[in-house]
């Protein structure tokens, strides 16, 4: 039950954590990060890698397609970009890992910039049909610009190095991916706190209006795709670190419905919804597939009669959060704690 | 305090607009003086609202001139404007529903903010500071002065009619306005609202001075508070004046009731059918 907050400045009540109890899950969430690499199998971190890399994807295309309203099926394609950006540093360069991942992030930026100038004329399916345009003219270029890229074969990625030390298990790339897509998160919440989150939720709201309040819209809506492939860009880069190979199959149309499922699932302008997206489209195949094994001692030929059936029942679950709960897995977060604020007075 | 903006004049020069054939606005002229309540008044179809987007930019008029402070800013696109002072609510409200009732505000303010993107992803620091600076200016100067402190954390889409418009209002006066357009503040009000919202749109002229032009169609709030009344019919100015002048001018009230004299609409007839 909570009465009221009692705030005495205006930076606490617009602080991103508010009550104790908000601050109480934080610190539980955040002792479970730094203690579940010690007791996770490698299995396990190499799942918690590969969320940590979602979510950091998943956040961005939140920020241009749940917030700014600008649907978009490149975030794969432009994840390919930092992917191949910090492949190709890596193997010419040698510059350390922290910069090839900005680096990775800002060629993203700026190719996502481009791919969203027809943003200004086109929304919706339409411009989702754009994105796809320019995700095959990348796909183009991964394939047939062999110098840089390595052609179809693609190019292996030298593991990144921390003072000397090879980052190669994924226990080390654990420290690595999470704290950096904590502080992506981070960032996002933080931007949503400010004039420019704002007015990417006004573009989303009502875009005429929002210029006559004062927004460029084509700027801001640059900055969207900016922001948003910077993202992607840097997850990309980590990904291309995880895989330690890059090739033009790594990132295809299907990641990018991906991301998009992701961030919808999760919910969409919802900071929480992009995280808890992310999660559950990862790790919900490997749950059901632990669910098949320990159901294939009481069945015979498990394997194969049970396999097919984690595969309907990941897309049957989907479509019923969607049904269930169209404002994604984030509301229902919302819900639990509007029930815990007037509990027991209501029920 | 406050810092109080210079209330701007504005002046419409021969100013027409059509769409294809449709002559919306035809060679319309009318001046609004400094921190004056201007009301612009017409029948339905008039041209009132398509006068407002002209002047805030969303229509480019194909001829005439919008000077504002005697600076001609008929070409201007309508971010720049909202950057010089100008500041409008909507006829249907144009809140944002994603966003709480202080964000709403806040927006308001964007076009006179500057903190870029890299420091609102860090927050700490510039963004921080300038955010504050707003909050607390917001909450002394423009939510205590409207009343709305209860609801400052609700979402827009939750507030009845009367509140979102008080709203809207509240993001106007967040945009530092030097001139406030209103675009039919009381429209679909029950009369202690309207009252309510009157007496704000009097409040703001005293105690802010700005400048206000407003579309209205409750003629009993436009006679009570208005210093000066246009009357547009057809894309055209019939009359303007004091408020009681414009009620007694005989093309007002045949614009507004018809002429009340079946040969004078017979004429008439007969003429639109020649």
């Amino acid at each position: 039950m909570r009465i009221a907050t009692a705030n005495e400045t205006y930076l606490a009540d617009e602080a991103l954590l508010s009550t104790r109890t908000q601050w109480a899950w934080m610190g539980i969430l955040a002792l479970v990060l730094i203690a579940a690499p010690f007791v996770l199998n490698n299995y396990w971190l190499y799942l918690a890698c590969l969320v940590a890399i979602n979510v950091a994807s998943a956040t961005g295309l939140n920020i241009l397609t749940g917030y700014t309203g600008l649907v978009s099926l490149g975030q794969g394609a432009f994840m390919a970009v930092g992917a191949y950006t910090v492949a190709w540093l890596e193997a010419n360069v040698g510059t350390p890992f922290f910069v090839n991942l900005v680096a990775g992030g800002a060629l993203a930026a700026l190719v996502g910039v481009f791919v969203g100038i027809p943003s200004l004329r086109v929304k919706g399916l339409y411009l989702a049909i754009a994105t796809i345009g320019a995700s095959i003219i990348l796909q183009f270029f991964f394939v047939n610009w062999s110098s840089v890229t390595g052609g179809s074969r693609g190019i292996n990625v030298a593991p990144a190095t921390f003072f000397g030390t090879q980052l190669t298990t994924y226990f080390q790339l654990y420290w690595l991916f999470v704290p950096i897509a904590a502080l992506m998160v981070l960032g996002a919440a933080n931007l949503f706190r400010t004039r420019v989150g704002r007015a990417f939720i006004a573009i989303r709201d009502r875009d005429i209006s929002a210029e006559v309040l004062g927004i460029p819209l084509l700027r801001y809506k640059l900055l969207s795709f900016a922001i948003s492939s910077f993202y992607a860009g840097v997850a990309g880069g980590m990904w291309a670190y995880f895989f330690r190979s890059v090739s033009p199959e790594s990132f295809t149309i299907v990641e990018s419905i991906f991301y998009l499922a992701a961030v919808i699932v999760g919910g969409m302008g919802s900071i929480l919804g992009g995280v808890i997206g992310a999660a559950f489209m990862t790790l919900v195949p490997e749950i059901l597939r632990f669910g098949v094994e320990i159901a294939s001692p009481y069945v015979s030929n498990a394997a194969t009669l049970l396999s097919p059936i984690r595969t309907v029942a990941f897309g049957g679950l989907i479509i019923a959060f969607l049904v269930l709960e169209p404002q994604g897995l984030a509301e229902i977060v919302q819900r639990i704690r509007r029930f815990f604020h007037l509990w027991p007075f209501k029920k | 305090m406050r810092a109080p903006m210079k209330p701007a004049s504005l002046e419409v020069a021969g100013l027409s607009l059509s769409f294809g054939g449709l002559k919306a606005i035809n060679d319309v002229s009318f001046s609004v003086e400094p921190g004056s309540i201007t009301a612009l008044i017409g029948p339905n179809g008039a041209g009132k609202t398509s006068m407002f987007n002209c002047i805030s930019g969303f229509y480019k008029p194909q001829r005439g001139a919008i000077r504002f402070d005697g600076e001609d800013v008929s070409r201007t696109h309508p971010p720049e404007r909202a950057r010089m002072g100008f500041a409008r609510t909507f006829q249907n409200i144009a809140l944002f529903r994603g966003m709480t009732v202080l964000d709403n505000i806040k927006l308001g303010r964007h076009a006179h903010m500057k903190t870029n993107i890299f420091q609102a992803l860090a927050y700490f620091g510039t963004a921080a500071r300038e955010e504050m600076e707003l909050r607390a200016e917001v909450e002394r100067d423009i939510i205590d002065f409207l009343e709305i402190n209860h609801i400052r954390h609700m979402p827009v889409a939750s507030l009845s009619y009367g509140l979102q418009k008080r709203v809207e209002l509240a993001r106007a006066l967040a945009m530092r306005p030097r001139i406030l357009l209103l675009d039919e503040p009381v429209a679909g009000m029950n009369r202690e609202e309207t009252e309510d919202m009157a007496r704000f749109i009097l409040d703001v002229k005293e105690e802010w001075g700005t400048t206000i032009l407003m579309v209205e169609h409750d003629m009993g709030m436009v006679m009570d508070i208005s210093d000066h009344v246009v009357v547009l019919n057809f894309g055209q100015v019939i009359a303007s004046g004091l408020p009681h002048e414009v009620q007694e001018n005989p093309q007002v009230v045949e614009a507004y009731l018809g002429s009340g004299d079946p040969a004078a609409l017979m004429k008439r007839l007969a003429e639109e059918a020649a």
